[in-house]
């Protein structure tokens, strides 16, 4: 039922002010940031050449799943700029393309635990009640388990036994998948206690009451009116979430449990690494300066961004 | 008082209870069963034998019988025996469950040493030479792989220099603290400088908060001295959400620490329960899982608790 009302109310209905001031300023804020736009400016560097990898491959005439075991280990050549590792393969080539994986993994899990925890958020804050209730004491149970050895439990689940195909339980893309959804699965509560908090006082506001008011249903309040309202705290959030994600699946991915070879990811290229620290220390440094300086850039943005969100923090 | 704690206790078990039923069932989703594990390991075994084995151990049985079975005999008190080591559960969990406590409190008392004055001193003077150093410090913390840093301290001072022991817990036949101790350098530094980053930034935050509001400015004013307003008005109150925050971090924590004690072969819970999950040492993984969960849960506990002291105007009932 919508009942026409006057044009104040409409107005008031369709929320604050327009976004093109607002973005305007964040991006004013987040430019004096220099470590954040330093940071972003590197991360759009490592993104692009992992991208390129192909290129890259083509150019140097092999490619990163291509052995060469009568060459392993060596030092920086012209074909190799990197050297080789422990089965002769090209060492740039596979920290590229570990860095298409890394990146990939955080930024596919960032966004599946971002719409999991504003869902959730979103529903708890609007309905309140039990529902709030019972869906805050489950994420306060998430939170508070240790994550690790749960994501291991959940790695080592065989996926033929979850009914799925064997050829496509064995297709190397799975372990890429399988990562992404686990590590999603623990990933979701910063942005749901967030999204709910901000949805319980964006609720009481007069826009909000005006669109009650109007008839809208709530499905179209908590996504029209309240979500771009706590859009700000979800892009921050999700921003500092990347670095933690890969993080996890670094370190997954090193124990065994995540990406598996051929395929190559930041983590797995260290698994061997502690054995061979005295045949070749590069093999152990590259992946993991990697994983640090990736990292660090995505903590470094998601501050410079929650700074200039709220520059009394 | 409690009651709080009665009903959080009671909580606890039933999120016990959940967890139990959830790697019961993820433990029956992973590869193969200890039957088919003795199948590879000893080829004269035939298919009758195999039926015979899996009636004896009850595997033939729907998981739900067998996790009710199970939960039987762990209200019972029986956890039963861990196929990898040959002793009962418990006897194989009690030592390294300590051995776990050990490096996580060193670790977490060493990185509050470290985060709290220097926190404090960062947002004492925030945008400073020394508050800029001190952030890029905690994020360099909170954004290194444990396990490469634990690589790096191994390759400095295990490999290149040879002082300290690149894995294990203690060394062969020799039972001193000193030895221990030796052990326990490396993990600790690593665990220590993981944990301590995000703790600076706490710390620092929390301080910052803290600086704004208006009693501190009026103990100023009325002639405290800089210092005390600091330490003693000022850190006081920044304690209280810090505390919650180091609490609800202890899995974090406990993750951690089983990153550090599966690269140094460090015989803790972390460990123990990587190594029997790929080792299909079921009982032991169902146990060692509950016991880390159990640990955490109690230690979120404390900090409610810990919480109300530090803070007179919370009350719980």
């Amino acid at each position: 039922m919508t009942v026409p009302i006057g044009g104040a109310l409409a107005a008031a209905a369709r929320g604050p002010a327009g976004p093109t001031g607002q973005y305007r300023t964040l991006r004013q804020r987040l430019g004096r940031h220099r470590l954040a736009v330093a940071s972003a400016g590197l991360l759009a560097l490592i993104a692009l050449l992992a991208l390129g990898e192909p290129l890259v491959a083509h150019w140097l005439g092999t490619d990163s799943e291509a052995q060469d075991l009568l060459n392993r280990m060596q030092g920086p050549t012209a074909t190799h700029p990197l050297g080789t590792d422990d089965l002769g393969r090209d060492l740039l080539l596979r920290l590229l393309e570990g860095g298409r994986v890394s990146l990939g993994i955080g930024i596919v899990v960032a966004v599946a635990a971002a719409v999991i925890g504003t869902l959730i958020g979103l529903t708890a804050g609007y309905f309140g009640g039990a529902v709030d209730t019972v869906l805050m004491r489950i994420t306060d149970g998430v939170i508070a388990l240790p994550h690790l050895p749960l994501l291991i439990v959940l790695a080592a689940v065989d996926p033929t036994k979850l009914g799925l195909p064997t050829d496509w339980a064995q297709s190397s893309m799975l372990s890429f998948w399988r990562i992404a959804a686990i590590i999603a699965l623990v990933g979701w509560t910063t942005v749901a206690r967030l999204v709910r908090g901000a949805t319980l006082s964006v609720r009481e506001r007069e826009f909000v009451r005006a669109a009650v008011a109007l008839g809208a249903a709530p499905r179209r309040i908590m996504f029209v009116h309240i979500l771009p309202n706590v859009a700000g705290p979800i892009v921050v959030s999700t921003t500092l979430s990347v670095g933690g994600i890969i993080l996890l699946e670094s370190v997954l991915s090193f124990l065994g449990l995540g990406i598996q070879p051929p395929m190559a990811s930041w983590g797995n290229m260290l698994t061997n690494a502690q054995d061979l620290i005295w045949s070749a220390p590069a093999l152990a440094i590259w992946p993991g300066l990697m994983i640090f300086v990736t990292v660090i850039c995505c903590n470094f943005l998601g501050d410079g961004l929650q700074d200039a969100l709220d520059p009394r923090a | 008082m409690i009651r709080f704690i009665a009903r959080r206790l009671v909580e606890t078990l039933l999120v016990l209870l959940v967890m139990s039923v959830c790697i019961y069932g993820l433990i029956g989703l992973m590869p193969g069963d200890p039957i088919d594990l003795m199948l590879t390991a000893d080829p004269h075994l035939t298919t009758a034998d195999v039926v015979r084995l899996k009636a004896v151990y009850g595997l033939d049985q729907p998981l739900v019988d067998r996790y009710l079975a199970w939960l039987g005999a762990a209200v019972h008190g029986d956890f039963g025996y861990s196929r990898l080591q040959s002793q009962p559960v418990l006897q194989v969990l009690a030592p390294r469950l300590g051995n776990t406590l050990l490096l996580m409190g060193i670790s977490l008392a060493i990185a509050l040493a470290i985060a709290i004055p220097a926190g404090v001193w960062a947002a004492s003077r925030p945008r400073s030479l020394a508050d800029n150093l001190i952030n890029l410090f905690a994020f360099a913390g909170m954004s290194i792989p444990a396990f490469w840093l634990g690589i790096l301290l191994i390759i400095l001072f295990a490999v290149t220099l040879g002082v300290l022991p690149a894995s294990g817990t203690a060394s062969p036949g020799v039972n001193s603290l000193a030895d221990r101790a030796t052990y326990l350098i490396l993990p600790v530094a690593t665990l220590t400088i993981v944990t301590v980053g995000g703790e600076l930034r706490y710390v620092r935050s929390a301080m910052l908060e803290v600086l704004r509001q208006d009693f501190l400015r009026t103990a100023r004013a009325k002639g405290v001295s800089p210092r005390r307003v600091l330490f003693g008005h000022a850190l006081r109150n920044a304690m209280i959400p810090f505390v919650t925050v180091v609490a609800l971090d202890f899995g974090t924590l406990f993750s951690g620490a089983q990153i550090t004690e599966t690269l140094f072969g460090y015989l803790g819970m972390g460990k123990t329960i990587y190594d029997a999950i790929m080792g299909n040492d079921y009982n032991l993984a169902m146990v060692g899982l509950l016991l880390a969960t159990t640990t955490v849960l109690l230690a979120n506990l404390v900090a409610d608790l810990a919480y109300a002291w530090l803070d007179p105007r919370i009350t719980y009932r």
